[in-house]
């Protein structure tokens, strides 16, 4: 299997779906250590990607990833929107046209360099870092023994969810939770949270 | 959550349309989101703020002569997006390069970046100042540095002053920096305000207890208090501030409301802040009491202290005519 346009197509609507159904508890962590917003945000510029895409009908993956990457910078807003934003342009570009699951992981590692030079976080800074980069590990991982690219994004969530609970004990050092040092540990980082959910979209669109 | 809205999705659009009619003065686009003024500069210096609603006046109160050209406000406690920050800045460009003003937070630290790379593409010369005088947060490698807040008020003003008398980017730019690094900010919370999206308050406290060291975003403080008498929440953010900064000389104080405050309390307050501070041999020789940068309806204040010069007096008292400030004019 290869992401093509149809899959990358559905992967942000799948993306979409999943931050729309999960706003409320992506707001109640975000509430906790941050101001509230990170729901809302994401769902109203995932829903613009999606949108988007309809829209300029893009004719590759490279592209439709690129047009949802832009879409989240021009309508997220927060932090949230162009850290994303430039992650799926940096995948998008990395990716070129369409890909095998190699291509996939070379375009996830790109998307990963995309957001730690804009935010300038670290992996145990408690940020979405903290999900993708453990994720792009293992998607990279299985990608050397598999060219299935379903088995390699489920490998990754997983690395995702066990990097979002890692989370927990962290004292945030980026990002608004950072102002609230101590008080920041106890809790999961909300865009990792988000993390996790963006990566189980593309396990579940790649399934067989 | 009770509040005089018609629905938490048009909180935004509705409150730009009240501004609209409100100040003939003021142009508004209500789709794009940008409030600047209705008569554009010809040849000046254009400054440009914004960052997330909720904080009225800030930034579109202080739109108009002698302070900014446009702002940006973007969903409630959210920064703008990248689009409206660039629109924001062709509405200021009069050809002398643009001024941006940018609270420190990490989602208008980025979006603001990213316009202001998209906007030198279009041949506007920009250069951003960010606001950081907020003591209650350690400025280290531990945090994303120290936020934006009330400071931010006197940087508009003098760098818009300097603006209007002709200075170019470079000097505007080095007076809002000098303004920053003169200001220092500390604020408690009595409650956390409500966001109409989210429906309750972004923090719960019992009736004893207050919140010291808050932002503007309804993110908790540093630490938790008890309520006590008004003259000791007013010396612990003022020593909060000295131990940082030593105050000396001649100060401006804004005793800022967070938008849940009566100004009773407020002057209440203010009238500590002067006793203290005459108490330690500084004179206050500007002060400004009310709502100035608000967090919605959070109960409780921050208290601003600059240090003044001779220059930065004068710009602060050269005339100014927006929503919020108006004077000389």
């Amino acid at each position: 299997m290869i992401l093509d346009t149809a899959t990358a197509i559905a992967w942000v609507s799948r993306a979409a779906e999943l931050v729309r159904t999960d706003e409320p508890r992506l707001t109640r962590l975000d509430a906790e250590i941050g101001d509230g917003d990170h729901g809302a945000n994401l769902t109203r510029g995932l829903l613009a990607a999606v949108v988007d895409i309809d829209e300029k009908t893009p004719d590759s993956a490279a592209k439709t990833l690129i047009t949802a990457g832009r879409a989240l910078i021009s309508k997220t807003g927060g932090a949230s929107g162009p850290l994303y934003g430039n992650g799926f342009r940096q995948f998008g570009k990395e990716l070129r046209d369409e890909g095998d699951v190699t291509a996939v992981a070379d375009a996830l590692e790109a998307m990963l360099r995309g957001i730690e030079e804009l935010g300038g976080a670290l992996h145990g800074d408690k940020t979405m870092v903290d999900a993708l980069a453990p994720a792009v590990a293992a998607f990279q991982e299985a990608a050397r023994s598999t060219s299935d690219l379903h088995t390699a994004a489920v490998n990754a969530t997983k690395a995702a969810e066990a990097g979002l609970a890692e989370t927990i004990p962290m004292q945030a050092r980026k990002g608004r939770a950072s102002y609230l040092g101590k008080r920041s540990i106890g809790h999961e980082d909300p865009g990792a949270a988000s993390t996790v959910l963006i990566l189980r979209a593309l396990a579940e669109v790649t399934a067989p | 959550m009770k509040k005089l809205i018609n629905s938490p999705d048009t909180v935004i659009p509705d409150a730009l349309r009240g501004v609209a009619a409100a100040h003939p003065g003021l142009a508004v686009d209500i789709e794009n989101r940008i409030i600047s003024r209705a008569e554009r500069a010809t040849s000046k210096v254009g400054l440009v703020s914004g960052g997330g609603s909720g904080h009225e006046p800030l930034h579109g109160g202080y739109v108009g002569h002698g302070m900014l050209d446009a702002a940006a406000p973007g969903e409630v406690y959210t920064s703008p997006v990248p689009d409206q920050i660039i629109a924001a800045t062709q509405a200021a460009d009069s050809g002398q390069g643009v001024l941006h003003i940018v609270k420190n937070y990490t989602g208008d630290v980025l979006n603001f970046r990213m316009a202001a790379e998209l906007a030198e593409d279009e041949d506007i010369r920009v250069v951003s100042v960010v606001t950081n005088d907020d003591v209650a947060v350690e400025d280290s490698t531990f945090t994303a540095g120290r936020r934006g807040t009330g400071g931010t008020i006197v940087v508009e003003k003098v760098a818009g002053a300097a603006a209007e008398e002709g200075a170019d980017l470079d000097t505007v730019a080095q007076l809002a920096t000098e303004v920053n690094e003169r200001s220092r900010s500390f604020g408690i919370a009595l409650h956390a305000g409500t966001v109409p999206a989210a429906g309750k308050p972004g923090f719960d406290l019992a009736e004893n207890e207050i919140e010291l060291g808050v932002g503007i975003h309804g993110e908790p403080g540093r630490e938790r208090g008890e309520i006590a008498p008004v003259r000791d929440l007013v010396a612990y953010a003022l020593d909060a501030i000295h131990a940082d900064r030593p105050i000396s000389g001649d100060v401006l104080v804004i005793m800022n409301g967070h938008g849940g405050t009566p100004l009773i309390e407020l002057y209440g307050a203010y009238a500590e802040a002067d006793e203290w501070l005459n108490g330690h041999g500084i004179t206050v020789a500007r002060s400004l009491v009310g709502n100035y940068i608000t967090s919605l309806d959070q109960a409780g204040f921050s208290i601003t202290v600059t240090s003044l010069t001779d220059e930065l007096a004068r710009l602060w008292d050269a005339p100014v005519s927006t929503p919020a400030l108006r004077w000389g004019m």
